[in-house]
């Protein structure tokens, strides 16, 4: 396999990545400074992103059997990227309420990038584990970084013992696909699964047991156990990131993997996918409603949010792909305004989760209260908010699939879902004797709430540029 | 352009009367109250332009692009029933601004903003004619709505606020999927893309589907109309909003329920409306009943009130389905009447609540003797009401019998009984309220020249629409004779 300049071109964005990743550690080791850091990565971040232009015109290219360079896996990683640089504006606020030495969590950062990136470009079971190992043994220090504080570390290692559980049922279904198929690149996958002879009792199970890996990942019910715990313990920043990066790459993975060899289409597995869907509608939506602690509350809708995901990506034909990305986008942008609110709102000794944290917020930060309830109602899907046209199209690509009894329960879990988005809403703005704050808030992190709440509108009110855009991607995938 | 102006002018306006709160909260009152005049002067205006050309088609149209990947278009236009209810809406709007004169001294900049941000929504379905735009409109008056009952209400008012959103939004989302359904039926048959309301109508569909969608349709409709079984939120939401908010969704979010039915049901499905006509007009008269009897059991002021919108809405509803020219007629004569009647109610409810901090009609009695104008103008409307051959009220719910007696001798004579009932609650309103002896020995300001101003403009428009109607009439005129030629059978 010789590889060419032209395949280095197309992966420009993967290496930079990765050479950032050693910058940032060289530099901590020269000079340790939370500034120094954070604008390295920043601008690592920044140049990768710009970098995607330099791949574009070499695309679609299959580099080695690994990585397929598409405009797909472009789009999920500038996406990916993106969202990078938020977690690191919001991090870096968050952090500098803390003591000790916060180089470190950039280079996780980064790494974790790189991971997924790797994720949404592989075509290959090898690279896609890389890619999720990168990404969940990053994960873990990241969860568990503020290190002298119980609840991060209980999360982080809950997170390491599942996630390590998740990953040998993967391994094994991988195994057993490769046992039925004798091919570990996906395109070949498929070329095998559309001749009738092969072992379908390998397959099944195979299959079964890379959707229950999948389903640890994306926190689909009944493989969520781990989430509200882990999203309530880690930092808030590094909650963000769990709630969209990685399950955004894993979802973006999961569709190509499913479209690209068709074994989504296999008999019983419709079934199962259905059964997911409904289990993480009802279970994320109604679990919520329990709950006391906002970050718990994010947990469990990012549960119903995936479920809802679920419908489109079983509607495939034309419309899923789009309704797939444009909702991702949506999601990413509003549980990035949500989790970014939390983080400006906490200080240096908790995070603030409570309820009670919120009560009467509009009349202390207009502002911001006015941004999380925007984010809020994205969250449920209610007009002038990029989550409204996400649901609208999920809703779309299952009408179009004529899934009438999946559309119905999404939108019943829906009508369930406003009851906890109302009650951090009626928190926010009760009456209360409290006067306006006059602290600031971290810069960096108000900014970027701003960014994401100007997206927020400009999604909502005028969804066609993006619309566009993914239209102009997407047909490269099936 | 001008139809867009009616929706730009209250969202921006809005926006203003928020920044400038923070410097004057009079000049938040003005803007809202200048947009509210402006926004009802071009609707005057179209009014009157297009007075003696009549109203047989769409006209001053705004067509733009804006979703094209799926055929959405922010697409607008008028006809003679969209016109009255635009007029309706702005004419109680400039009416709530003006009551929330003095009530709302807190946070008034975000009122304000919540408050144009409903009316421009409901304008926005009043005008829509692409159905996903209709259905964001119809879903963004409902959370200023919502901010207007959680902030402002009274004691319950976040149960109230948060029941009210859940009922709207479940039976809007039904709606929504009823639209993708339409939607992709209407692309399987022609291959387009559109949610244009021209395109839609008249798409093929077998009698099980259209049935299926209608009720999708019906739904959303019903929750707002309110129909009895899907009434409850209503009684909660009236009694528990500021007055300006009770006005609004007594005058006006209730009618694009009826608007909708009007507009969308009767026209996208006319087979299916037809096969369920009956029980809708059961559900009407059902509504007119439960209504006025449960009015006639309250005793606080607000939710006999909102006892009485879902009594006048039956016939509303019976009216529509009853589905002639006489009946229609009489079902849009009774929107505007009873958007103004019960509205001016909700006014002087507020109003007296302001003074006695009370809305227990046990702790009243004898007001007459203290606030004699104040008490006649309830007397007024409260005769309204109960349907006094004269006003308003009284023309719609005549049509609406009228037209109904051809379809159901014995779902019309029901009816009538609950213009008796009307008289009961009316009555007894105005007698344990106004009348008596003043046992608690109220002493309380009479109506100030703003309420005065308030209640004498809606006192003259229900004269107007009592005496001379025709105006109306003629305006719904055709559009009346065309959804009676939809009906099946004719």
């Amino acid at each position: 396999m010789n590889v060419t300049g032209s395949d280095f071109t197309a992966l420009l964005p993967l290496i930079i990545l990765a050479v950032t990743a050693i910058v940032v550690m060289v530099g901590a080791a020269i000079r340790r400074s939370h500034a120094l850091s954070a604008s390295l990565t920043l601008i690592g971040l920044a140049i990768s992103i710009g970098s995607l232009w330099i791949a574009a015109p070499l695309l679609p290219r299959q580099v080695t059997p690994l990585l397929m360079m598409d405009h797909y896996a472009v789009f999920y990683i500038g996406l990916i990227a993106a969202s990078s640089i938020i977690t690191v504006l919001l991090a870096y606020g968050y952090f500098e309420k803390y003591e000790g030495s916060h180089d470190e969590l950039y280079i996780l950062i980064l790494v974790a990038t790189l991971g997924s990136a790797v994720l949404v470009a592989s075509s290959h079971f090898v690279s896609l584990f890389l890619g999720l190992e990168l990404l969940s043994v990053s994960l873990y220090a990241m969860i568990a970084y503020p290190r002298r504080r119980p609840l991060p570390l209980e999360a982080g290692i809950k997170y390491l013992v599942l996630a390590a559980v998740s990953a040998a049922f993967l391994l094994f279904g991988m195994a057993l696909v490769y046992g039925a198929f004798g091919t570990m690149e996906f395109g070949e996958i498929a070329a095998r699964l559309a001749r009738p002879d092969f072992n379908l009792w390998l397959v099944l199970p195979g299959t079964a047991l890379i959707i229950t890996g999948f389903g640890f990942k994306l926190a689909l019910a009944p493989f969520h156990l781990w989430t509200p715990d882990v999203y309530e313990g880690a930092p808030a920043p590094v909650s963000a990131y769990i709630a969209t990066v990685s399950k955004g790459a894993m979802f973006a993975l999961l569709l190509r993997y499913f479209y690209q060899t068709g074994s989504h289409e296999l008999e019983p597995l419709h079934l199962v996918f259905s059964i997911i869907a409904i289990a993480s509608m009802f279970g994320g939506n109604i679990l919520a409603l329990l709950q006391n602690n906002v970050k718990r509350i994010l947990a469990y809708s990012s549960i119903a949010h995936l479920g809802y995901l679920l419908v489109a990506f079983q509607a495939s034909g034309d419309l899923a792909p789009t309704a797939v990305a444009f909702y991702l986008v949506a999601y990413f942008v509003t549980t990035f305004g949500a989790f970014g609110v939390v983080t400006v709102l906490s200080d240096g000794t908790r995070d603030a989760d409570l309820i009670e944290d919120y009560r009467g917020l509009f009349w202390r930060r207009p502002a911001i209260a006015a941004i999380f309830t925007a984010m809020l109602f994205s969250l449920a899907g209610i007009p002038v908010t990029a989550g409204f046209i996400g649901k609208f199209y999920v809703v779309a690509a299952g009408a179009s699939a004529a899934m009438w009894s999946l559309v119905v329960i999404l939108v019943v879990t829906s009508a369930i879902g406003l009851f906890y988005y109302l009650r951090i809403v009626v928190a926010l703005y009760s009456q209360s004797t409290q006067t306006p704050a006059t602290t600031s808030l971290a810069r960096p992190g108000v900014v970027s709430l701003i960014f994401l709440s100007a997206a927020l509108i400009y999604l909502g009110l005028f969804p066609s540029p993006l619309l566009a855009l993914i239209h102009r991607l997407m047909p490269g995938l099936i | 352009m001008m139809l867009a102006c009616l929706i730009l002018i209250p969202l921006a306006a809005g926006v203003l009367a928020w920044a400038a709160a923070r410097w004057s909260v009079t000049a938040a009152r003005w803007i809202a109250l200048l947009a509210m005049l402006a926004d009802f002067t071009l609707a005057l205006s179209l009014w009157i332009s297009h007075y003696h050309a009549g109203f047989a088609t769409w006209y001053a149209e705004t067509d733009w692009a804006w979703i094209p990947q799926l055929g959405i278009r922010f697409h607008l236009a008028v006809d003679g029933l969209s016109l009255l209810l635009l007029m309706l809406t702005f004419f109680l709007g400039t009416i709530s601004v003006l009551v929330s004169w003095r009530e709302i001294t807190e946070a008034a900049g975000f009122f304000h903003l919540n408050l144009l941000w409903i009316l421009a929504g409901i304008a926005g379905v009043f005008l829509a004619v692409n159905l996903f735009l209709f259905y964001f409109a119809w879903e963004l008056m409902l959370v200023p709505m919502y901010f207007l009952i959680a902030v402002w209400g009274h004691e319950n008012r976040t149960y109230a606020a948060v029941k009210f959103f859940i009922f709207t939004q479940l039976s809007g989302l039904l709606m929504l999927v009823a639209i993708l359904a339409l939607f992709f039926l209407h692309h399987h048959a022609t291959g387009v893309y559109s949610f244009e309301y021209q395109d839609l109508l008249g798409t093929a569909m077998s009698p099980g589907t259209e049935m299926w969608i209608m009720l999708g349709f019906f739904v959303a409709f019903a929750v707002k109309l309110p129909v009895v079984v899907l009434h409850t939120w209503l009684p909660d939401a009236h009694t528990e909003a500021p007055t300006a908010g009770s006005v609004i969704l007594a005058g006006l979010l209730l009618k694009t329920g009826a608007y909708g039915m009007l507009r969308f049901v009767l026209p996208l499905f006319p087979h299916a409306a037809s096969v369920f006509a009956p029980i809708a007009m059961a559900l009407g008269v059902a509504g007119i009943l439960y209504g006025a009897l449960l009015a006639f059991g309250q005793t606080d002021l607000k939710r006999l009130v909102a006892y009485t919108s879902v009594s006048h809405l039956g016939f509303v509803l019976l009216g529509i389905f009853a589905w002639n020219s006489l009946a229609l007629q009489g079902a849009v004569m009774t929107m505007i009447c009873h958007g103004i009647s019960t509205g001016a109610l909700f006014v002087l409810v507020g109003a007296l609540h302001e003074r006695i901090h009370t809305r227990e009609m046990d702790h009243m009695g004898g007001i007459w003797s203290t606030a004699p104008r104040l008490s006649g103008a309830a007397l007024f409307f409260a005769l309204a009401s109960l349907g006094l051959p004269g006003l308003g009220d009284f023309v719609g719910e005549f049509l609406v019998l009228l037209g109904a007696y051809q379809k159901s001798i014995v779902l019309t004579s029901l009816a009538a009984i609950g213009i008796l009932f009307a008289t009961f609650y009316a009555l007894r309103l105005v007698q344990r309220a106004f009348q008596g002896p003043n046992t608690r020995d109220w002493h309380i300001p009479d109506l100030v020249p703003r309420e005065g101003l308030v209640i004498g403009l809606m006192i003259a428009a229900l004269l107007w629409l009592g005496l001379y109607p025709r105006p109306i009439l003629d305006t719904f005129q055709q559009a009346a004779a065309r959804l009676e030629q939809l009906a099946p059978g004719k």
